[in-house]
């Protein structure tokens, strides 16, 4: 049980009346990649926005059930929710860079934790835009408005501004959406090197992205976790009927 | 086919109409402009600028009218800012929304549009009278802070609102309490525009008339509000004093409204030159909005 990232049982959330996940049982081991996979509206972002609590902010959101962090309930009384976000980082579907300078959109995280030495900060920064992949073309232009980039460059961008934090655990929902083929690639070959130092789970609506990066698969319908287990069974030998056929696309 | 050209002359009657009124509207201004300037520019000159009012009008000027404009516009400025934007940030990002709340909304929305006038007898009532101040500056400031109070207080939460919930998460998941997120993200990438607003409420402020008047505020002043910083020779050098804020004081508007109301003609030549710079004000200022407003468009491309 030690070496386990997430422990959720029965999680049960709803908007107002509408209850959407119904239950979820699941266990995210750390250093690997767990894709999410299902239709769209089955639950999934809500889901991977109860791990870091940023569905705290949606006013008529409401969750029960155990859900452990490293053996510690997150959404206990005592939770330190910034601390939380800081160690459980999140990349969102469309690219949220700040309006900005590159260099502040990553500066952001560490100052609002206290950093304040300039070299201590630039070190940072540098190692985290490295660790993107994205050093080499923006390390001539730190001062430019983040917004100049492009779509899967301002992709990058908040996924190193996310590990400048130095989270534990990183969670993806759809971050290739809205980006073109060649970024998409550079980001899936990020999340394979990422995993050695992180736990990953990753949403995806692409199938084929979820056999290439991930370690272990989950398929959400309609608010339900149908299967989940080792990416390979699943995609080769799935032990649902409904998998079976969303996967070979009959439906969704 | 019939259909077709009807419907394509009623297009083309519409687009004429438009036109049209169009074109009426920067007329019927332009020939004001016109009007005023040919009365008024052969007057404004330096002299114009640094005379106090006179009962000869080719002696008479405007100096004690802008300077009172501008202490005016300062309080104004000051007492409005700070409580428009802090209200503003506290019923966008913080106000739970219930019925309270929804109440002070609509109130605010129904105050901007009060007519000045009553805002100046409020001024009267309640600066004026129950705060014995007078008709001093901080009379009139307030009576003009309170004027702007809601448009700002408006405009503000417009500017709050147009930044994305994308951005209010991206802060929220990199571990950013509310504070910092509204501080540090929300309240800079909506400067801009919450400067456009408050600029353009305040020049709107510059040429209130009515409520100044109704305050009492006088006509005719020879002088001129305690600076508030003053120099001397000797030690401490530097003299601050806050005097100029009870002291009575004119402003652009009641001086012009004052002019235009005698009957010679050439105190009416002074009313023009006083609307000149006026309107020169009023341009600059809505300059600087469209400037900053530009500018934060071209920023922020979401
Ligand atoms: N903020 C919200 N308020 C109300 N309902 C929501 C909200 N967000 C999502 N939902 C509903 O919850 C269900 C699950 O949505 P979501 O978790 O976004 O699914 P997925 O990410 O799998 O597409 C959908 O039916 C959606 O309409
Ligand atoms: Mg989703």
């Amino acid at each position: 049980m030690n070496n386990v990232a997430f422990n959720i049982t029965r999680m049960r959330a709803s908007y107002g009346n509408k209850e959407v996940l119904k239950g979820i049982t699941i266990t995210i081991l750390p250093n690997s990649v767990t894709a999410l996979i299902g239709p769209s509206g089955c639950g999934k972002s809500t889901f991977i926005r109860s791990l870091n609590r940023i569905n705290d902010l949606i006013p008529s959101f409401r969750i029960s059930g155990d859900i452990l962090y490293r053996q510690k309930d997150i959404y206990d009384q005592e939770t330190d929710v910034v601390e939380l976000r800081r160690r459980i980082g999140m990349v969102f579907q469309k690219p949220n860079p700040f309006p900005k300078s590159i260099y502040e959109n990553i500066a952001y995280g560490l100052r609002i934790h206290g950093f304040t030495i300039k070299e201590t900060l630039d070190e940072i920064v540098e190692a985290s835009l490295k660790k993107a992949a994205l050093w080499d073309e923006v390390k001539d232009n730190l001062k430019q408005n983040a917004l100049t980039l492009s779509g899967g460059q301002q992709q990058r961008l908040c996924i190193a501004r996310t590990l400048a934090t130095q989270p534990e655990a990183l969670l993806f929902d759809e971050p290739c959406s809205a980006l073109d083929p060649i970024s998409t690639a550079k980001i899936e070959e990020l999340i394979h090197h990422l995993k050695k130092s992180y736990t990953i789970i990753i949403v995806t609506h692409n199938m084929q992205q979820a056999a290439r990066v991930s370690d272990y698969s989950g398929f959400f319908l309609l608010g339900e976790l149908v299967e989940f287990g080792k990416t390979q069974d699943m995609f080769t030998a799935p032990k649902d009927k409904r998998t079976e056929d969303y996967i070979t696309g009959r439906f969704g | 086919m019939n259909r077709k050209i009807v419907n394509k002359r009623l297009d083309s009657l519409f687009k004429a109409l438009g036109i049209l009124t169009t074109v009426f509207g920067i007329l019927v201004l332009l020939v004001l402009f016109i009007d005023v300037f040919l009365d008024g520019a052969s007057r404004l000159s330096m002299n114009f600028l640094t005379s106090f009012p006179s009962r000869k009008p080719e002696a008479a000027g405007i100096l004690s009218a802008w300077v009172g404009t501008i202490w005016i516009m300062a309080v104004t400025a000051l007492i409005a800012l700070p409580l428009g934007i802090g209200s503003a940030i506290y019923l966008e990002e913080y106000a739970p929304k219930n019925r309270l709340t929804g109440l002070i909304e609509i109130s605010i929305a129904n105050l901007a549009g009060v007519p000045s006038v009553i805002f100046g007898l409020l001024g009267l009532g309640l600066f004026v009278r129950w705060f014995n101040l007078d008709r001093s500056v901080l009379a009139g400031g307030l009576t003009l802070a309170i004027l702007v109070l809601p448009v700002i207080i408006l405009s503000t939460r417009e500017a709050l609102r147009a930044i994305p919930f994308s951005i209010r998460e991206a802060s929220y998941a990199v571990g950013a309490t509310k504070w910092q997120t509204v501080y540090f993200q929300v309240l800079p990438a909506a400067l801009g525009n919450i400067m456009t607003g408050v600029i353009l409420a305040m020049s709107r402020a510059v040429g209130e008339t009515a409520p100044l008047i109704t305050i009492g505020a006088l006509t005719y002043i020879a002088f001129l509000p305690q600076p508030p910083v003053t120099f001397s020779g000797g030690f401490p050098f530097m003299h601050f004093s806050l005097q100029g804020l009870f002291d009575p004081f004119t402003a652009l508007p009641i001086q012009i409204f004052n002019w235009v109301s005698r009957p010679q003609k050439g105190f009416s030549v002074n009313a023009s030159a006083g609307i000149i710079v006026l309107l020169g004000i009023t341009l600059a200022m809505n300059s600087i909005a469209i400037i900053l407003r530009y500018r934060q468009r071209k920023k922020t491309r979401w």
